[in-house]
Order: structure tokens, then C-alpha cells, then sequence
């Protein structure tokens, strides 16, 4: 077929990358992204050792699917090697190829082999009004069952869970004022519930790739990471954006932006909620370092737990 | 219908069984199907929207501008398109009158990530309904019978596809950050424009990503999606469901406001001007209070009621002249009806989109229809990168009015998207959001008419219920 060949030609051939030479590419990137410490020969067994083990089953509550094509975006490794090599990701429904029964029956397979020992990612808000009826996550048996039972019932028996993004982490939009879901964020739930799994809370709107990888990446090596009094990782998290911000100077000297459109100048007058901010998407940036929301615009708070009520409006100073 | 688990082969003839697929994967957000097969063919179907957040009542009584940001949250995979109708919506009700370099800006913005979701949506959403992944997890498990035809040569080069398409969708996210200063959800697109005056090195940084880009589409996307149409041909013959397309319209190529992709309604065989008086949005099976069907998005309430008897969807169900209308790339194509791609004349032996005829409204029609879509917005970006102006405006300031209602009316890459703000008080009084998988996923409405997608349900073949293979394809050939 004339076609087949044409296709085949233009083809890129697959590089013959081993696991081992991969995972040494890990190493070199988590370094990046400061976390080098953590890194060594030993930590290159455990990642061997963590994909046998350690499943991880991705599900999504009240949210948009942007952290996950968030972490489509990461860059090293590639989001192609992290499915292939790096993560055992047994369940996400944005990408796995299983659907309906097929689907919660391997769900409920691998949570029970790995009880205690995988790894839950949530992202998407739980709605705990009208008995979880605001989100559906699935039928089995003719048995409809909701994100509160999910959440409920896998996180009772994950061996930790990630909390990926605002809404999972702290309700976010779905729990702001006007709400009427009952939303609310992992933590919350866990306390409502009395479930004692380990939390890790990787907020944004969305959250950054590296803040996910390097997480799992550190749950599956070295085990919790070290959290702030928000359950956030300190390493991705320690940080004020207005303390550390390129227009810091630019602040000190009374530079100004008056429009948005200003190349120059400190955008608190434009309601920029640096100073409220802790992330340290001022030196990471985003999109593969090509920009981010300051000097694009204004930082709207989105990793804080208050947002969006406590940064709204976006637009006037705090 | 109580949902069914899927029966074992063989079925007696004239005998009528439920399937349902809950959740319905590979698309954003929540959905559950059932259907009722009788001899082999769908003669039943029901579209559950299974979650609700609340985003118009939650938007009510903030600053007007911050609706910009947060309805861009709705969709992970498109906030580009709600951003930019809500920015209509605001530029609309604080009379504002765009520059000519925020104007293309916006379409870089916007046109970079309507590439990026078609992208997306072909290979990582849809394509292993056709090719089989690796064997390992997230590729497997899938179903035991999962009617994949190609040859293994082609199923590798579709694989490999699917890898590089991770790389391309990435590359078209950094484009988009270029300007809208990051991706998901950009902060870039506002009121009165956008917030980043392109410089020479932005715009040379997103023409040189672009690049890689259009290779891509036009020797590996558009050329594979033709090559499916031969072993799966039988799928330009299935899944049209109501003929009726509605599409607002997307951009701006001129100050005057005509669009790339034109703006306009196909209902029962003709054209007609769009008059967005003439939609309603009913709540019969919805979880929605009934004192709040059949009211026009200007007029319209949101009261969720989650435990509504005859309701089975949070999805209202809307209609453009009391009819229901698909939306989407076959939407715009068909209502733009433009000519082919050179490949896409060759295959088909036809010139233009609607000379494709009825096997358009198929379930492989509405990839062919997304691919040359896609084709003919990376010609428009050439055209876009060639009018930006480096170091030259893109904002208009505009105070917050004190009262005053504004319409967006734009399209996501998954469809016709419409936003509607009224402010009172400087504050938002009520908003509004008609979105496309609203116009695609709806149940049936209050005067018994099926949704679009149930419609298309009916009549395609599933003859093995173990694996309703179909089903899911049908599904997601809307992208929802």
C-alpha cells in the first residue's frame, strides 16, 4: 500500500532507550529541579522496585482534566517515558483504554493486590452533598457509585494519596463561595471520614508538572516528602513569588505597572497576589520555561487554600 | 433504564438487552450510556452528564472580570475557548472595541490550542478505539474483542504516532504560553484584549515551534485519519443522528468581525443566520429545577435538584428553534463548507465539505471533518503570525460599567460556546454558559426529542454487547 509506506517513511524510528538508562536521565532531572539530594544509586532501584510495586490509580472528582494535561506537559522525562517507564498507572480516565465495567473492574483488581501500597492521585474536588449524587464516578453490579464512595473506600486503603490540584486539595473553584455541592478537598474528607492515609497536597490551577513528578517521584523513592502547615511539599512550595520575584526591584524603587499590558513594573497595583503566594513558579515558570502568569500578567493565588475567595477579585490589590 | 451489565454472546434474534458504559473514558469530564440493542443495532440510547459544579451560581455577585479566569476552569482541555467567550461576553457589555494587534493575538492564543485539543483528541482520546497500545497499563486492559482492523505495520506507525503527537500537543502548549503566559488556563486573554504585547522573539519563538507543528498535521494527522477510512469505511455509513448544525462562529480575520470558520445555523436541510433569540434550554430530564425550562441563556436560571425523578442528566438540554443541533468541527465545516485538503479531494474525489454528503454525518465523518478542520486553522495561523505587530498594543483599558449585559459567542474546539453576563452594580447579577458538549451530551428535552448524540446512537450496529465497541467510538467522535 502506497499509503503504508508513506506513513512508515515518515515514521520517526523509536529510540532503544533501556529502563536503566532512563531512569539515570531521572536522576539528572529531579536534580533540576532541587531535589538532588534524594537522588543516588540506591534511589534508582527503588523507582525499579516502586513500578512493580507500587501502582499508581489516578481518579477525577469535581475538576476540569487540567492537571492531567498539566502533566502531559512535562518535559523530562517525557510524559511518554513516565507512562511507559517511570509510573505504573493502572487507572486514568482520561487515557487509559479501558472504559465502563472493564474499566472499575481492574480498579478494584489493583486496589485490593496492592492494598496498602499504592498510590492514589485525586484530582477534582468531592462533592459530600445530596450523598455524593453531584459527581458520578462509575457503575458495577448495577451499582452506581459516586466519588465519595471512591474516595472513601480507595482511600482507606491507598498507601498514601496526592491530592493534584486546588479543588483536590482544598475544594478551589468547586468549593467557593456560591457553591452548593458540599466540595471539598482531600484532607477535609479524610477528617470527615476518620481515614488515616498520608496526605500530599500539590496545589495550583492547574498544578505543575514537576510539582507532580517530583512528588510521586519522591513518594516512591524516599516516602513523604517534608509538607508545610498547608500539607504542601516545602521544596516546590517554600517560596514567596513577590519575595522572590524579578520585579521585587522594580517594587523597591516604586516601579509600578499602571495596565496590564506593561512590560514593566511590580503588578501589585494591578492586584497581582504575589505577596500572598507560595510556589515557586518565579524561577520554574511554565510550558517548558516559556512564561508565567506574572510577567504575562498577575499571579491570582492559585496554590493558596483560599482560592479563589481569597484572591477575588484578581484584578484589584488585596 | 437501570444500567445493565454487558451480556455474553450469542443474543436471540428480536430480543432487546441494555448496556451501559459508566464512565464513558477517554473524554473530559463525566458521562455514563445506555443503550438498548435489538438484532445487532442500537434502537435506544440515554446520555447521563453525571457531575455538576456550579460555575453560574458561583460566578454570581464577583467582579465582572474575574469571570475570565474562572470559567476558563471549566475545561482543562479547551480554557483558551472560555476565556475568549467570556471576554466577548465582557467586551460586549463594557463596550469595548479590540486593537487590531489584540485581535490576533487573541487567535494566536486561541488558534494554538484549538490545534493542541484536535491533536489531542485524535490521538490520546480517540485513536485506541481504532489502533491498539502497548501491553502494558494505561494501554490494557481494553476489551476482549476490541475490533481493531489494522494491520500490525499500521498499528505501529499509529503508536508511534501517538508518542510524537504527546511531544506536538506539548509544543502548540508552549505556544500558547508565549502569549497567554502559561497553559492550562491563560492569564493572557482579558477584557479588552490580551495582557502580553507580542515582541519579535515571541513571535519568532512561536513561528519556529509551528514549524514542527504543521509537518506534523499535514504529513502524519490529516494522512492517518484518511488511511482509517479504509478498513473501517463502515463508519462513514453510521452515527449521523439529526442532520441540524449550529456553529457561532470563530476568528475574527477582520476588524468587521468575519470569521475564519463562518458563523451560522443548518436546520432541516437550509441555512440560516444565526439569531441566538432563538434558543432555549430545557430541563424535563435534567437535574434542574422545571420552573427554569425553555428560558433563553439570557434569561437563564441554574437550580440544580439532584433528586428530579424523570431527571437523568446534569446536562440541560438546549435547542435552536425548538430543534436539537450537533456542534463541532463537522458543525463548523458543514456550515462553512470549505474546500478540501489536497489529500482530503484525493481520497474522497470530491472538492468541498459538503459535497462529502451524508456520510459527513458519520462517525468517522466527524474525524475528517476535525483533521481538515485542523489543517485549515494551521494555514490561518501562517496568515496571523505574518499580520502580528512586534511591541505594538493589544489592550484597551475600560473601567467596570455600572450596569450592562454582554454575549460571547465563539467556538471551542469541541463546538459552539456561548457566554452571557449581566452586571448590576458592577458586580455580576447573572452568567450564563451554553458549552458544546451541552449542545451534543443533552438528554431529551421537554418535547420528547432525543439529544444529538443519543440520535446518533440509534441505528449503529453493535453486534457484540460483551464488547460495544461502537458505542464508545460514537461517543467520541463528538469529543465530548
Amino acid at each position: 500500500m502506497k499509503e503504508n509506506e508513506m506513513l512508515l517513511n515518515g515514521q520517526q524510528k523509536k529510540t532503544g532507550v533501556s529502563r536503566r538508562t532512563f531512569l539515570k536521565t531521572v536522576t539528572g532531572t529531579a536534580a533540576g529541579i532541587g531535589i538532588s539530594q534524594m537522588f543516588n544509586p540506591a534511589l534508582i532501584l527503588a523507582l525499579e522496585k516502586a513500578l512493580e510495586t507500587h501502582p499508581v490509580l489516578w481518579v477525577q472528582g469535581q475538576g476540569c482534566s487540567g492537571c492531567s494535561v498539566s502533566l502531559l506537559n512535562n518535559v523530562d522525562p517525557s510524559i511518554a517515558d513516565i507512562l511507559l517507564k517511570v509510573i505504573s498507572l493502572q487507572y486514568h480516565p482520561t487515557v487509559m483504554a479501558a472504559e465502563g465495567e472493564t474499566a472499575l473492574e481492574n480498579l478494584y483488581r489493583v486496589a485490593e493486590k496492592y492494598k496498602g501500597k499504592f498510590s492514589l492521585v485525586v484530582e477534582g474536588a468531592i462533592p459530600m452533598a445530596a450523598n455524593g449524587k453531584y459527581c458520578n464516578f462509575g457503575e458495577l453490579n448495577h451499582k452506581e457509585i459516586t466519588m465519595v464512595d471512591i474516595v472513601k473506600d480507595l482511600g482507606a486503603k491507598a498507601g498514601s494519596v496526592l491530592a493534584v490540584g486546588t479543588c483536590a486539595a482544598y475544594g478551589g473553584i468547586p468549593a467557593a463561595s456560591g457553591s452548593q455541592t458540599g466540595a471539598t478537598g482531600v484532607m477535609n474528607f479524610f477528617q470527615t471520614y476518620g481515614i488515616k492515609t498520608p496526605v500530599v497536597n500539590i496545589p495550583g490551577c492547574p498544578s505543575h508538572p514537576d510539582w507532580i513528578v517530583g512528588s510521586i517521584v519522591h513518594l516512591l523513592t524516599k516516602g513523604l516528602p517534608e509538607l508545610d502547615n498547608d500539607g504542601r511539599p516545602t521544596i516546590f512550595f517554600g517560596e514567596n513569588i513577590h519575595d522572590n520575584c524579578p520585579h521585587v526591584k522594580e517594587y523597591d524603587a516604586g516601579v509600578m505597572s499602571e495596565k496590564l499590558s506593561d512590560a514593566k513594573g511590580c503588578r501589585m497595583d494591578l492586584g497581582c497576589k504575589g505577596p500572598d503566594t507560595y510556589a515557586d513558579c518565579y524561577k520554574r515558570k511554565w510550558n517548558s520555561g516559556m512564561n508565567w502568569c506574572v510577567d504575562n500578567a498577575v499571579c491570582i493565588g492559585c496554590v493558596e487554600p483560599g482560592f479563589p475567595d481569597a484572591s477575588s477579585p484578581f484584578y484589584e490589590p488585596a | 433504564m437501570a444500567g445493565c451489565k454487558p451480556q455474553a454472546v450469542p443474543v436471540a434474534a428480536g430480543k432487546k438487552i441494555k448496556v451501559s458504559i459508566d464512565p464513558i473514558t477517554r473524554i473530559e469530564g463525566h458521562l455514563k450510556v445506555e443503550v438498548e440493542i435489538k438484532d445487532g443495532v442500537v434502537v435506544d440510547a440515554r446520555i447521563h452528564g453525571g457531575m455538576y459544579r456550579g460555575f453560574e451560581q458561583i460566578l454570581i455577585g464577583r467582579d465582572p472580570r474575574d469571570a475570565t479566569q474562572i470559567t476558563q476552569r471549566i475545561c482543562g482541555v479547551c480554557p483558551t475557548a472560555h476565556a475568549t467567550a467570556s471576554a466577548l461576553a465582557l467586551d460586549d457589555a463594557f463596550k469595548i472595541k479590540l486593537t487590531k494587534n489584540g485581535r490576533i493575538a487573541r487567535n494566536l492564543i486561541l488558534g494554538a490550542n484549538f490545534l493542541q485539543s484536535h491533536i489531542l483528541h485524535f490521538y490520546h482520546l480517540a485513536a485506541l478505539d481504532y489502533v491498539n497500545g502497548p501491553d502494558v497499563a494505561p494501554f490494557v486492559p481494553r476489551y476482549a474483542k476490541n475490533d481493531v482492523r489494522v494491520p500490525k505495520d499500521i498499528n505501529d506507525v499509529a503508536v508511534g504516532q501517538y508518542l510524537e503527537a504527546l511531544e506536538i500537543r506539548k509544543i502548540l502548549h508552549e505556544m500558547v504560553a508565549l502569549l497567554g503566559g502559561k497553559m492550562p488556563h491563560v492569564q493572557g486573554i482579558v477584557v479588552g484584549g490580551t495582557t502580553e504585547i507580542p515582541t519579535r522573539e515571541a513571535l519568532n519563538a512561536y513561528a519556529e515551534r509551528f514549524k514542527k507543528v504543521k509537518k506534523f498535521i499535514m504529513e502524519k494527522y490529516v494522512p492517518i485519519v484518511y488511511l482509517l477510512a479504509g478498513p473501517y469505511g463502515d463508519l462513514l455509513k453510521t452515527g449521523g443522528g439529526y442532520q441540524n448544525c449550529v456553529a457561532w462562529g470563530v476568528f475574527p480575520m477582520d476588524d468587521a468581525g468575519n470569521t475564519l470558520l463562518k458563523r451560522g445555523v443548518f436546520t432541516d436541510g437550509k441555512d440560516y443566520p444565526v439569531d441566538t433569540a432563538l434558543i432555549k434550554e430545557y430541563v424535563k430530564y435534567s437535574y434542574f429545577e422545571d420552573s427554569t425550562t425553555g428560558l433563553n441563556p439570557t434569561q437563564g436560571r441554574t437550580l440544580p435538584n439532584p433528586y428530579k425523578k424523570e431527571a437523568y442528566s446534569f446536562i440541560k438540554a438546549p435547542r435552536y428553534n425548538e430543534k436539537p443541533h450537533q456542534a463541532g468541527p463537522l458543525a463548523r465545516m458543514w456550515v462553512t463548507n470549505p474546500e478540501l485538503s489536497k489529500i482530503g479531494q484525493e481520497k474522497l474525489g470530491v472538492k468541498r465539505m459538503r459535497d462529502i454528503g451524508d456520510a459527513a454525518f458519520s462517525i468517522l465523518g466527524r474525524h475528517v471533518a476535525r483533521a481538515e478542520e485542523t489543517a485549515m486553522v494551521a494555514n490561518a495561523v501562517e496568515q496571523w503570525l505574518a499580520e502580528a505587530v512586534p511591541g505594538k498594543e493589544t489592550y484597551v483599558p475600560a473601567p467596570i460599567p455600572d450596569s450592562g449585559e454582554g454575549l460571547g459567542l465563539t467556538e471551542a474546539p469541541r463546538g459552539a460556546l456561548l457566554h452571557y453576563i449581566d452586571i448590576k452594580d458592577k458586580k455580576i447579577a447573572n452568567y450564563q454558559i451554553t458549552s458544546a458538549t451541552i449542545w451534543n451530551a443533552n438528554p431529551m428535552d421537554d418535547m420528547g426529542q432525543r439529544g444529538p448524540m443519543e440520535q446518533a446512537l440509534i441505528g449503529v450496529p453493535v453486534p457484540d454487547p460483551a464488547n460495544p465497541v461502537n458505542v464508545g467510538r460514537l461517543i467520541r467522535s463528538f469529543d465530548p
